[in-house]
């Protein structure tokens, strides 16, 4: 059962960085109309910290008890 | 470009696919090896979340306002990180409930409340009827596109066309059936559908894959890839704001973060999600792996959504085409009819996916929670007495599911073209959401109440209806459209778009925020004013606490079982007198007759605690775990549970006490060995003692006969002094190895003892005769006492002989020579015959009496005095007697002389001789 504690504590940290990722005042820092790499800066960091985000979520379940 | 007949050909081979791949897993699932039993499936699956909505509407919706649809994704990727907690949570609640839909989670988690079953029903159905709608536009307006092709402008409003030349009416009919097929076809009892889900599977795949490969298409076929697309964007000063949509904290933030919040809820509340990751879950541990997999799959499905959108806004400007179509207009236009076919295909299988599930969820609830209830109370239905319901249930489901259908086409049809793809959906989204507060609410919060949750859900839904619903129908034209400008009856502050003043918002945010204050405050407030009953109780805590109690075991009653099934278990257990004394004491208590006694749940509280006494907590526990569901273990199994039970207390105190005497032999075979140990320490005493005498006259035998060897000279006199000293050491050590093998004889058992009649007056005679020759040497009067007539005892007289001869020598030995005098008495001691041996010697000191039975222990300072016996007399004497049956003992007190004495029984039945 520690593991599970564990896993709980990861996934809620999880939650909460990703609530912050996708708020508001992070999310005006990319509310502009710059581009890198061609790509809109919003929709580089939308698209990144999604990505980011379910990595974070497979390395927080990842050591679930099956 | 393909004929309308074409289209319609392929989708039904496309849904004739779909239904070959659910019967195939149906037919895998009946022989034991399930298809879908994979958390890649299960991720799958969930993706029927992505419905045409996203499939156009998404487009739709970017067009509008750039990254603006994405929270309807975040959320649910967000709630996903909790997938492991809250999901978890659920599917494991609902299998140990058996619960098979969302509405039956709702009710079951307060106190099985059949109007709350009810209220959610509704809700569900009234919320997801415009979703359903939706999807029907979806498919009917991509396949009037695909028809009209290669015409892409906006499509003639349905409503002009007759009913029976609408396509989308077709669609209806069409998804009832294979929504029937896949869902209703057959009775399940759990509910389960492994066919539909493998094709919910399969169709996720198609969808995604389509929607990729237009995606790359619009790309980096009609565009040099992902710079030069948002290069041309930049460059329209038009579209370049889309780039940067937010445009202040009060609008698109507060609307993007409540997108976020509906949809998180969305995922968990939709009844097809409930159904796909609770009800057809194959194995909890899928959850893990689909809370990352299943956000994956909608990043991977949103990854050209503002690619395309902005494609088709580059392609088409100036709004000739419903952006909503960008995802098939922009094939068509390219005269790419292929892939605009498989795009079809990918946005009828999203659309399809979500009406089979959807509508098959629903109608479970229509059935099981709306219309049997009502059945079952209506009497002359007579339901309670048919043996075989199964027919009339599929036959409500199947008509549940058509008339779902024909609901959604009829708000297609009257209401549905007056809004985009996203507005109905989200809905639909803001109808299911409000079951979140008292879902997840009744997850966590073991003081929800039953009343709680109807008021939160009553006043949430009121809310959403006012502010979503109605502004829908008046802008339908069922209602005035003053009624959303000016307000009800004209009053401002009741406008349904911005309620009490809350102007400023976009209606769904709008919308959210109310009806979740409504909500939660409703449900909050009510919790904590109305007392929950019992039976809310128990179901609270089933839900609350279902990872901390083994799996079917409960702490509280709920149900109702018969007072005589409880008597039955007291009585079993307790004794039938305890059993009836302890209900006799209850029924006093509450003042009622024992005869209308109710095994409520304080009656089973106090019969738990009583059996917990007898059978253990653990036990009286499941028994009344058992006995509290409703469909689980009869009481026959119980009882028999519970026989086994007293029968493993019967074993333990069998174990109990073996273990005791098993304890007890442990003791007394720890003392044998404490013995063994002792002897055996004893033993090598002996052996060195005996060395040790033995190396006495040995050291002086030799000593003597070195003198002797070397000194030739020596006198006669003292030679013959010095051979007289060799040849009586040499005796004592014969005497002493004698006696040594004796002992050893005598103490292994292996002497050889002769019983017979001994008269021990001729004993006594012969022993002072044998010693009369050393007394006189010693100038030491002997003197024996011997009455006339002695019995006869049974021993062997040689060994008393040796006994008595013993016991005179050590008292010559101890006596002064002239005054010495020793006294040998003869007696007669009831049942025995008792031997004195007093002499008036140096005595023994107390503190020695014990000590000189023990081999080689000679009294006397042994410094000074040369030893004069071998130190093994006393003890052989001591063995010999006691082997006889008699005992031998000496009492003494220092100067005044010694007395040995020793006693033999009389032999039975033996006379006393003269």
């Amino acid at each position: 059962m520690r593991s599970n504690v564990g896993t709980a504590a990861r996934v809620i940290a999880v939650f909460l960085l990703g609530c912050l990722a996708f708020g508001y005042p992070l999310l005006a820092l990319f509310n502009a109309p710059a581009r890198v790499l061609g790509v809109p800066v919003l929709y580089l960091y939308v698209f990144g910290a999604w990505a980011a985000l379910i990595l974070l979520i497979a390395w927080a379940v990842s050591r679930a008890r099956e | 470009m393909p004929a309308p007949a074409l289209i319609a050909l392929v989708s039904i081979a496309y849904l004739g696919l779909l239904f070959a791949i659910a019967f195939y897993a149906d037919k895998r699932a009946d022989a034991g090896r399930s298809v879908i039993a994979s958390p890649y499936v299960y991720a799958l699956s969930l993706g029927v979340y992505a419905t045409s909505w996203t499939f156009y509407g998404s487009v739709g919706r970017a067009a509008a306002n750039g990254v603006g649809f994405l929270p309807i994704y975040l959320g649910p990727t967000l709630a996903a990180a909790l997938f492991w907690l809250v999901l978890r949570k659920i599917v494991r609640i609902s299998r140990e409930n058996r619960i098979t839909s969302i509405a039956d989670f709702i009710a079951s988690r307060y106190g099985k409340s059949a109007t709350l079953a009810g209220i959610v029903t509704v809700i569900a159905v009234v919320g997801i009827v415009p979703y359903i709608a939706l999807q029907l536009k979806a498919v009917s307006g991509s396949f009037r596109l695909l028809a009209s092709a290669p015409e892409v402008s906006r499509p003639v409003v349905a409503a002009a066309v007759p009913l029976l030349a609408d396509t989308a009416f077709y669609a209806a009919l069409a998804l009832a059936v294979f929504a029937i097929l896949f869902g209703a076809r057959h009775l399940d009892a759990a509910e389960r559908h492994e066919g539909m889900v493998a094709a919910i599977a399969f169709e996720s795949t198609v969808k995604l894959v389509a929607f990729l490969a237009i995606g790359l298409f619009v790309t980096f076929g009609l565009y040099g890839g992902l710079g030069d697309l948002f290069a041309r964007v930049a460059a329209d000063p038009q579209l370049a704001r889309l780039l940067a949509p937010f445009d202040g904290p009060a609008g698109s933030y507060a609307s993007w973060t409540w997108l976020l919040v509906l949809s998180a809820f969305a995922i968990l509340c939709l009844p097809r999600q409930f159904q796909v990751a609770v009800v057809e879950n194959v194995d909890e541990s899928h959850i893990a792996k689909a809370s990352w997999l299943f956000p994956l799959y909608m990043l991977a499905i949103n990854l050209f959504v503002l690619p395309i959108a902005f494609g088709g806004l580059l392609h088409f400007p100036g709004g000739g085409v419903d952006a909503d179509t960008f995802v098939l207009a922009l094939p068509i236009a390219e005269g790419r009819p292929l892939l605009a076919l498989m795009v079809f295909l990918g946005g009828l299988s999203a659309a399809t996916g979500m009406v089979i599930v959807e509508t098959v969820a629903l109608s479970t609830m229509v059935c099981n929670d709306l219309v049997m209830p009502v059945a079952l109370r209506i009497g002359f239905l007579r339901l309670h007495e048919q043996r075989d319901l199964s027919r009339l249930l599929l036959g409500i489901r199947r008509a549940a599911i058509v008339g779902i259908l024909l609901l959604g086409y009829a708000y297609f049809r009257f209401a549905g073209e007056a809004y985009a793809l996203v507005a109905i959906g989200l809905i639909s989204f803001a109808a299911v959401a409000q079951f979140a507060p008292a879902m997840l609410g009744g997850l966590y919060w073991r003081q929800a109440t039953r009343a709680g949750a109807i008021a939160g859900l009553a006043a949430g839904f009121a809310v959403w209806a006012y502010t979503l619903l109605a502004p829908s129908f008046a802008r339908s034209g069922w209602l005035p459209a003053g009624f959303v400008e000016a307000g009800p009856w004209g009053i401002a502050l009741l406008k349904p778009l911005a309620l009490f003043g809350l102007a400023g918002l976009d209606e769904i945010t709008h919308s959210m925020i109310w009806s979740m204050l409504a909500n939660c405050g409703a449900l909050v407030i009510v919790s904590l004013l109305v007392a929950p009953d019992a039976s809310e109780q128990a179901q609270a805590m089933r839900f609350v606490e279902v990872f901390r109690r083994p799996a079917g075991g409960v702490g509280s009653w709920r149900g109702e079982a018969s007072l005589d099934d409880l008597r039955g278990l007291l009585g079993r257990f307790l004794g039938l007198e305890r059993a009836a004394a302890l209900l006799g004491e209850f029924a006093a208590r509450k003042r009622v007759p024992i005869e209308r006694l109710r095994a409520d749940a304080e009656l089973v509280q106090v019969a738990e605690t009583q059996l917990a006494g007898a059978i253990g907590s653990a036990s009286a526990r499941a028994a009344v775990a058992s006995l509290a569901k409703e469909e689980g273990l009869g009481i026959a199994e119980v009882m028999s549970i519970l026989d086994e039970t007293s029968q493993l207390l019967a074993y333990s105190r069998e174990l109990e006490r073996k273990r005791q005497e098993l304890e007890a032999a442990t003791t007394e075979l720890r003392a044998a060995n404490e013995r063994l140990r002792e002897l055996d320490r004893m033993k090598d005493d002996f052996v060195s003692t005996v060395s040790h005498e033995l190396r006495t006259p040995l050291t002086s035998i030799r000593a003597f006969a070195e003198i002797l060897h070397d000194s030739p000279e020596l006198a006669a006199a003292r030679r013959r002094e010095f051979v007289g000293i060799i040849l009586r050491e040499t005796e004592r050590l014969t005497r002493l190895i004698n006696q040594i093998l004796d002992l050893a004889k005598i103490e292994s058992g292996r002497a050889q003892w002769a019983a017979e009649p001994v008269d021990l007056r001729a004993v006594i005679r012969d022993a002072a005769d044998s010693t009369a020759a050393l007394y006189r040497e010693r100038e030491v009067e002997l003197e024996t006492a011997v009455p006339d007539r002695v019995p006869i005892v049974v021993a062997d007289r040689d060994r008393l002989q040796q006994v008595l001869l013993n016991l005179l020598a050590n008292a010559v030995k101890f006596c002064a020579p002239g005054s010495g005098r020793v006294r040998v008495a003869l007696s007669d001691a009831r049942g025995a015959v008792r031997v004195d041996v007093a002499d008036n010697g140096i005595g023994i000191a107390r503190e020695e009496q014990g000590a000189i039975f023990e081999k080689f222990r000679q009294v006397g300072d042994t410094l000074t005095d040369r030893p004069q016996g071998t130190g093994l007399g006393l003890p052989i004497s001591r063995l010999i007697v006691r082997q006889f049956g008699g005992d031998l003992w000496v009492a003494s007190e220092p100067g005044r002389g010694a007395t040995f004495s020793f006693t033999i029984p009389v032999a039975q039945g033996e006379g006393g001789r003269g």
